[in-house]
């Protein structure tokens, strides 16, 4: 039958035109389609690889991460009650040390007023008796500018200085 | 094998209604395929304004192959394209069918081109239509693999993601490439990804053509024997030439016991010879009896004609229903063809390449 017997023409086109496209698309078709879409899954598959890498490593910096955060808050607790303490400390350390140094700035204080004072009051002595002999020596030069009353001091004072040497 | 049970019931009714129902040309109007009634014997000789018209007849020229392409008919006159006949004898004769006689050629009852005096068919490397078909599918095909191909060339696939065409033709190209590597193994199936490609593309385009109703589709080119015994001889030779030490071992020298060793090899290698034969059956036989089936459909509305306008009517619900239907399930069968194949050449590669472990 007309169906079943392979015409010649048609198998001589076919096998011509089959061999040269098939020709042409081996050498510039196919593989390079199928190359660059082997290699993107190949990239896809790496990087799926890598995320799943990426996420386990991530997963152990955030216990490790957790861990640390943990370390670091019982750290903290610690120096800062030791801060407390150390705080505590040196204020009272400080309160004492100022007492000491306010009681002994207040010794010094009253050593030296004392001191001031006895000066001050050697002082005032020195001049009081230097004004009273500035004024006995008036006093006497007016006193002895009259005859009589020379005499009458002379004698006075040395009964005057009788009177000391009996009394020392 | 449904399909090769329907395509035989369904000669055996084309005979028998092509003989008993003849119509008149001028009410036959299709409402499926605009040019499938009105199709007439392309042979030259034949009166084209015969008033009886023979279905089996009209179906196995839409079937066939012809000397040139017939597009429809318009205000009675055939549009169609004329195509170059070229024969081979005492050199080479170029010439249209029309003017057949003048070069000193006929047609015989298949309505192939013999010697007008000798009667003898000549070497005949005409441009049929489906030869013509042949050449717009494939370079079509060629333009758009290289159209594709020049997108991975032009992009960076590792950056982006295919557009346009090569959206398209990446997932039928890389289920090819998969299956490739599935059947033949890792080891050297990159050899053969293009070739097995290349069948699937083709035969998937030309089943696809093969169902368009119009031009530039409608040749039956996968319903072929020529074509397909060409693509099930490309996987013959394929797997044959690339065959590995183990798997001639396995064909001439099988490990069986002693009362087999002379039967095995000629069993093995008239199996070896059987795969293409099925190859070439299958396809063939698959994608004809689509085209018969759609046919006979459309072809249902002109054997019911005589008896009346209702009906005719109710009929031609009917098959413009079931065409529908057929032409849904062509679409499936084109792909499941194509896929298997492609599917089929992988294992009988993989068969080949096979390797001690």
């Amino acid at each position: 039958m007309n169906l079943v017997t392979p015409d010649f023409g048609l198998l001589f086109w076919m096998v011509v035109i089959f061999g040269l496209v098939f020709f042409l698309l081996a050498k510039f078709g196919f593989p390079i389609i199928t190359d660059m879409v082997d290699k993107r899954n190949a990239k896809i598959a790496q990087s799926l690889k890598d995320a799943d890498e990426i996420e386990a490593r991530m997963a152990a910096w955030k216990t490790e991460h957790a861990q640390m955060l943990e370390e670091t808050r019982r750290q903290q607790s610690a120096m800062l009650r030791e801060a407390t303490e150390t705080k505590a400390r040196i204020v009272a350390d400080a309160k004492e040390a100022a007492k000491a140094e306010a009681d002994k700035i207040l010794s010094d204080a009253k050593l030296q007023i004392a001191a001031e004072k006895e000066a001050a009051l050697r002082d005032v002595r020195k001049e009081v008796a230097l004004l009273s002999v500035q004024v006995a020596e008036k006093v006497l030069r007016h006193e002895m500018a009259k005859d009589g009353s020379q005499r009458a001091l002379m004698d006075q004072l040395v009964e005057e200085a009788q009177d000391a040497n009996i009394r020392s | 094998m449904i399909l090769t049970l329907l395509i035989s019931l369904l000669l055996m009714q084309i005979s028998v209604g092509g003989a008993g129902n003849t119509l008149s040309s001028a009410s036959l109007r299709d409402p499926v395929r605009a040019n499938a009634p009105e199709r007439v014997s392309p042979a030259p000789e034949e009166p084209t304004s015969s008033d009886e018209i023979n279905i089996g007849e009209i179906i196995f020229e839409h079937i066939g192959d012809e000397y040139e392409w017939h597009i429809t008919e318009w205000k009675g006159k055939a549009i169609a394209i004329p195509l170059p006949c070229i024969v081979m004898e005492d050199g080479v004769h170029v010439f249209t069918a029309h003017h057949a006689a003048q070069n000193g050629y006929t047609f015989n009852e298949n309505g192939k081109l013999i010697n007008a005096t000798t009667g003898k068919r000549p070497i005949d490397l005409s441009i049929t239509k489906n030869v013509l078909a042949l050449m717009f599918s494939t370079f079509l095909l060629l333009f758009i693999v290289l159209w594709t191909a020049r997108w991975y060339r032009k992009h960076d696939a590792l950056e982006e993601a295919p557009s346009g065409l090569a959206a398209c033709m990446e997932p039928l190209i890389m289920m090819v490439h998969e299956m490739a590597r599935e059947n033949i193994g890792e080891r050297d199936y990159r050899k053969f990804s293009p070739y097995l490609c290349m069948a699937f593309l083709w035969i998937l385009f030309n089943n696809f053509l093969g169902i368009m109703p119009f031009f530039p589709g409608g040749a039956n080119l996968t319903g072929n024997i020529a074509i397909t015994l060409v693509l099930a001889l490309c996987t013959f030779f394929t797997v044959n030439l690339n065959g590995t030490k183990h798997y001639y071992k396995e064909i001439f020298a099988p490990d069986v016991p002693g009362f087999l060793k002379p039967i095995m090899p000629v069993i093995e290698v008239f199996s070896a010879f059987m795969k293409p034969v099925s190859l070439t059956i299958r396809l063939f036989a698959n994608m004809l009896a689509g085209h018969i089936m759609i046919l006979s459909m459309v072809c249902i509305i002109f054997i019911v004609a005589k008896y009346g306008p209702l009906m005719t009517g109710s009929m031609t619900v009917v098959s413009v229903l079931f065409g529908v239907f057929l032409d849904a399930l062509e679409c499936l069968v084109a792909f499941i063809q194509a896929y298997v194949f492609t599917m089929l050449s992988s294992i009988y590669i993989g068969l080949a390449r096979v390797h001690e472990e």
